[in-house]
């Protein structure tokens, strides 16, 4: 099996999709791989680096198309690419199947087998091969990069001898894997970092990343089966928008990620919004390729608005980490249809009949839903009211003391009728045992677990005490049976004695910090 | 030779002294503070009931220390870390021996026989309940001990009707007990020797009836037992020193118990009454792809891991890795990863088996860390590293209801971004459960001698 790696053609694309290093994991998987020559230029990957890594280098688009049966690509096809492929070629790629009906039934026609990387569902067993998370981790990070470039200050807060600095305070807005990222980023530069998310699953995934959730008063939540969040309802909106007024009057610098599949980005932040920072600030608009989730956003444009907003409308792709992580991705889609050996296009599996929109001749999009919604849906249950609640504890408690008195009822009544038969003799005795069990079980509940094996043995040297038994039995009298059951059990039990306190101080002294 | 109240003096001392040895050992600081203080006070104990009144035989006794003194040393010194468990169960079983001999000693005593009314039947009570605690004591911990070396097989032995046996044997003994105190002077000797008989049995079926993987449960009641055997020869000898200490360890043991008990999400009778393991287990069968990875894989993501956990088990015990695995540790530590490990409360067969042999290998113990202090750490951990841990890491103690360990709090390695499982072969743990662990997408096993591995990923990690 040959994997080929074609040069992207679109000028603006920077990415390749194979690095050197996933070059080698191909070798590894068992395929022969060409790259077209100069295919990693963009991204930072020479020639040479793909040959030491096993790759062999073709000099023609047409040549490598011809010979491969594996494509991997970044951009979806030109008309003109999918001419020079073979009938039967299998093509990895971003293919955007919703917005590109024409050039599905292109490549069906030329009888190519193509999958949509952008369509793989976002189910747990596919995340190895999502490339919209491992890009989206990617431009979170970078989005507060750029917004810590075109920021006039430091993100995080220092006491210095020249003067205090106050920390700058982000607001990220939509917190799916890009949102994520950004969180994790801009509170590792030492912003304090607040998220907003319809979401309400993403709660704890933001409070997880170190920042802090803020939201509207409203109960509603905008999970969907799909994983994306749903449109909201109107008072929601009208909330969300006051919540975004207030904040972005308070924070230096807003991300925004909200994407819905397929619609053009959400609007979140009006003119007013804008209005309502400080200058100097700066909003990153990672939605800016959907038509931005800020109504003043240009596309792929960094401006500057009157009241002094710089609004950053194009994030760097960071092409050679980025090509690293789609070529892993695509790895992986390789190494579940079977590496080189066995490799096989299996309609019946989940990810594969989803992400493959061509198929035969056919197109096959789109595919049948498939919830990967985070949250199992919880089933409502009627919540006792705080009364009920409080009634219910006060029943327990009482329930609890009423055993309580009984348990030391009869207690004493054993007490009572053991002291009416037996001599006070045994009655002091009773008295040493059980105080002595109360203290034992009062001081041992404290041991750590690290310490429970050396409490044991020295435990069990503390109860070679039986020693005295037999000491107090022995006889001068060898004949004496009593004498020589005396020698053993004193034997036998300085042994416990010896070897206990021994062993315990043994292992005692392995202990070191 | 000292008064009798002077006696009763260095006793209460030698008490205090047994009380701050137990609470010594709460921390790793005081704990050697602790053992000296329970060596003066069993010394201070010993003087004073050698040097009392009553003691004759002096030449024997003599003897008979010196012995034990030498065996003790010798088996203190050269037993290795990975056999504690068995050394002491074997101890235990000396604490019950010695109980039953004294018993017996105690029962043909001249004086006994001169005991009349309610003096005399709680007396023989005493002696009765002595012996029967002994003897449990004594046959249980030589199976423990059997189980422990292998030289028994450590799967439980349960048979039909095992529970109903049990109960008329416990019956039998206390019909037993009232003819027994019913007999003047010596008569009773054969009801004795027959409790005796069933009471051995009985502790050879409690602890045979349980599988490996209850046995720190087992040990720690074996450990409580011989207190409560100390207890009752205390009574019967009238000697409070005896009774206070025995119940000092007795209850030390029920705790210990309790919190292993608890470790494994399991009620004590349910431990006791045993068979865990043998029935046959539904759970969720399980399908799925198992990722295996090579030495070389091992070490390759170890060297891009900032954080390690590691999570040994009673594996590592039986491979004696616990050097190599701190020679591993020294290294990742050397390049500036945080390492550290997670260690399950009931990991091994004696609590706190782990933490004894990983200090064996001289790892701080400031990075052994417990089952709760290392789970809300482990997902911001890259790699978990599971040396021949198995129930201690299922993932369908949380997961999956029908599972038999369902509700058993685990060690969550599954939440770290890579695990790697070393392990022999597919096999069931103990707890005949199979583990969704190795099926999860992000774990992989490394197969093999658990020693052999780290010592592989060792020579390979620079």
């Amino acid at each position: 099996m040959k994997v080929g790696i074609p040069k992207e053609l679109l000028q603006s694309e920077l990415r390749v999709a194979a690095t050197p290093k996933t070059v080698e994991r191909l070798k590894k998987q068992g395929f022969e791989v060409l790259i077209e020559s100069g295919c990693g230029l963009k991204a930072k990957f020479a020639n040479e680096e793909y040959i030491s890594a096993g790759a062999e280098v073709i000099g023609t688009a047409s040549e490598l198309y011809s010979k491969s049966d594996i494509i991997l690509k970044v951009q979806p096809p030109t008309e003109a690419e999918i001419d020079l492929m073979k009938k039967g070629t299998v093509i990895l790629s971003y293919l955007f199947p919703a917005q590109n009906q024409p050039l599905l039934k292109k490549l069906a026609d030329a009888g190519i087998n193509a999958v949509a990387m952008d369509a793989i569902p976002r189910i747990s067993r596919a995340q190895k091969m999502d490339v919209l998370s491992s890009m989206a981790n990617i431009s979170g990070y970078r989005a507060v990069v750029e917004a810590a470039n075109y920021f006039g200050r430091f993100l995080n807060g220092q006491i210095t001898a020249a003067g205090k600095v106050e920390p700058a305070k982000v607001l990220v807005i939509g917190t799916g894997v890009a949102g994520l990222a950004a969180i994790g980023t801009a509170k590792s530069l030492g912003a304090i970092v607040r998220a907003f998310d319809t979401r309400k699953e993403a709660r704890e995934q933001i409070q997880s990343m170190g920042a802090q959730f803020v939201t509207v008063e409203i109960d509603e939540d905008g999970s969907t089966a799909s994983g994306y969040s749903k449109e909201m309802s109107q008072a929601f909106i009208d909330a969300e928008m006051a919540l975004f007024k207030k904040q972005a009057s308070e924070v230096d610098i807003i991300i925004t990620t909200a994407q819905i599949p397929g619609k053009p980005a959400p609007k979140l932040l009006l003119e007013d919004h804008v209005k309502a920072m400080k200058p100097g600030s700066v909003i990153v608009d990672l939605a800016a390729g959907t038509g931005g989730n800020c109504v003043l956003t240009k596309k792929d444009e960094v401006y500057t608005t009157p009241n002094g907003v710089i609004i950053v409308g194009k994030v760097d792709t960071l092409p050679t980490q980025a090509s690293f992580l789609y070529g892993n991705n695509l790895c992986n889609l390789l190494d579940d249809m079977g590496k080189a050996e066995n490799f096989k296009i299996d309609m019946n599996d989940d990810v594969i009949k989803r992400a493959m929109v061509t198929y035969n001749g056919k197109v096959n999009w789109p595919p049948e839903p498939l919830a990967v919604s985070a949250q199992a849906k919880k089933t409502e249950t009627t919540k006792p009211s705080p009364e009920e609640e409080a009634a219910k504890k006060a029943k327990k408690i009482k329930k609890a003391l009423i055993s309580n008195i009984i348990w030391l009822a009869i207690v004493g009544i054993l007490m009572f009728l053991l002291g009416k038969v037996a001599p006070p003799e045994f009655m002091r005795h009773m008295t040493a045992f059980v105080l002595a069990v109360f203290v034992g079980w009062n001081v041992i509940w404290n041991v750590t677990h690290a310490l429970h094996t050396p409490l044991m043995s020295v435990t069990n040297a503390i109860s070679g005490i039986i020693i005295t038994g037999g000491l107090l039995q022995m006889q001068n009298d060898l004949s004496d049976p009593r004498t020589i059951m005396a020698i053993i059990a004193t034997l036998i039990a300085f042994i416990n004695i010896v070897g206990g306190f021994t062993v315990t101080y043994r292992m005692l002294n392995m202990f070191k910090k | 030779m000292i008064t009798a109240n002077i006696q009763i003096a260095a006793y209460l001392f030698a008490s205090i002294l047994f009380i701050l040895s137990l609470s010594g050992l709460s921390s790793q600081e005081s704990a050697k503070k602790g053992v000296i203080y329970g060596i003066v006070g069993m010394a201070i104990a010993l003087c004073a009931t050698l040097f009392g009144t009553n003691i004759n035989g002096y030449i024997y006794i003599i003897i008979a220390m010196i012995i034990a003194s030498i065996i003790g040393v010798i088996v203190a010194r050269k037993v290795e870390m990975t056999a504690m468990p068995q050394l002491i169960a074997l101890l235990h079983s000396f604490v019950g021996l010695a109980a039953v001999l004294v018993g017996f000693s105690s029962f043909i005593d001249p004086k006994t026989a001169e005991m009349i009314g309610a003096e005399r039947s709680i007396h023989l009570a005493e002696i009765f309940v002595g012996i029967f605690i002994g003897a449990i004591t004594f046959t249980g911990s030589i199976i423990a001990w059997g189980k422990l070396t292998e030289n028994i097989t450590s799967k439980p032995f349960v048979y039909k009707g095992k529970d109903v046996v049990n109960v008329l044997l416990l019956l039998a003994s206390v019909v037993l007990g009232i003819l027994f105190m019913g007999k003047a002077g010596t008569e009773g000797m054969l009801y004795l020797v027959i409790m005796t008989v069933i009471a051995a049995f009985f502790g050879i079926m409690l602890v045979m009836a349980i599988g490996g993987a209850d046995m720190p449960v087992v040990i720690s009641m074996l450990n409580s037992l011989s207190g409560w055997t100390a207890a009752a020869s205390g009574f019967m000898l009238g000697n409070d020193l005896l009774i206070v200490t025995g119940a000092l360890v007795g209850s030390s043991g029920a705790i210990l118990s309790i919190i292993m008990c608890r470790a494994m999400n399991r009620s004590f009778f349910a431990v006791i009454s045993g068979g865990f393991g043998q029935e046959i287990k539904t759970g969720k069968k399980l399908e799925g792809k198992v990722n295996s990875m090579t030495h070389d894989e091992a070490v390759e993501l170890l060297n891009e891991a900032q954080s390690v956990v590691i999570v040994p088990g009673y594996g590592m015990a039986v491979a004696k890795a616990q050097y190599p695995v701190h020679d591993l540790v020294e290294k990742l530590r050397s390049k500036g990863k945080t390492v550290r490990f997670g260690i399950h409360p009931v990991a091994g067969r004696l609590p706190g088996h782990m933490n004894v042999l990983l200090a064996e290998a001289n790892v701080p113990y400031d990075i052994v860390l417990e089952m709760d202090e290392i789970n809300p750490d482990l997902p911001e951990t890259d790699v978990a590293m599971v040396i021949g841990a198995n129930d201690t890491v299922n993932p369908g103690a949380q997961e999956d209801p029908s599972s038999p360990i369902y509700g058993m709090p685990v060690v969550e390695v599954w939440k770290a971004k890579r695990v790697i499982v070393m392990k022999r072969s597919m096999a069931v743990g103990y707890a005949g459960v199979e583990n969704p662990l190795f099926y999860k997408e992000n774990a992989s096993m490394l197969y093999g001698d658990a020693k052999d591995s780290v010592e592989k990923i060792n020579a390979k990690l620079n």
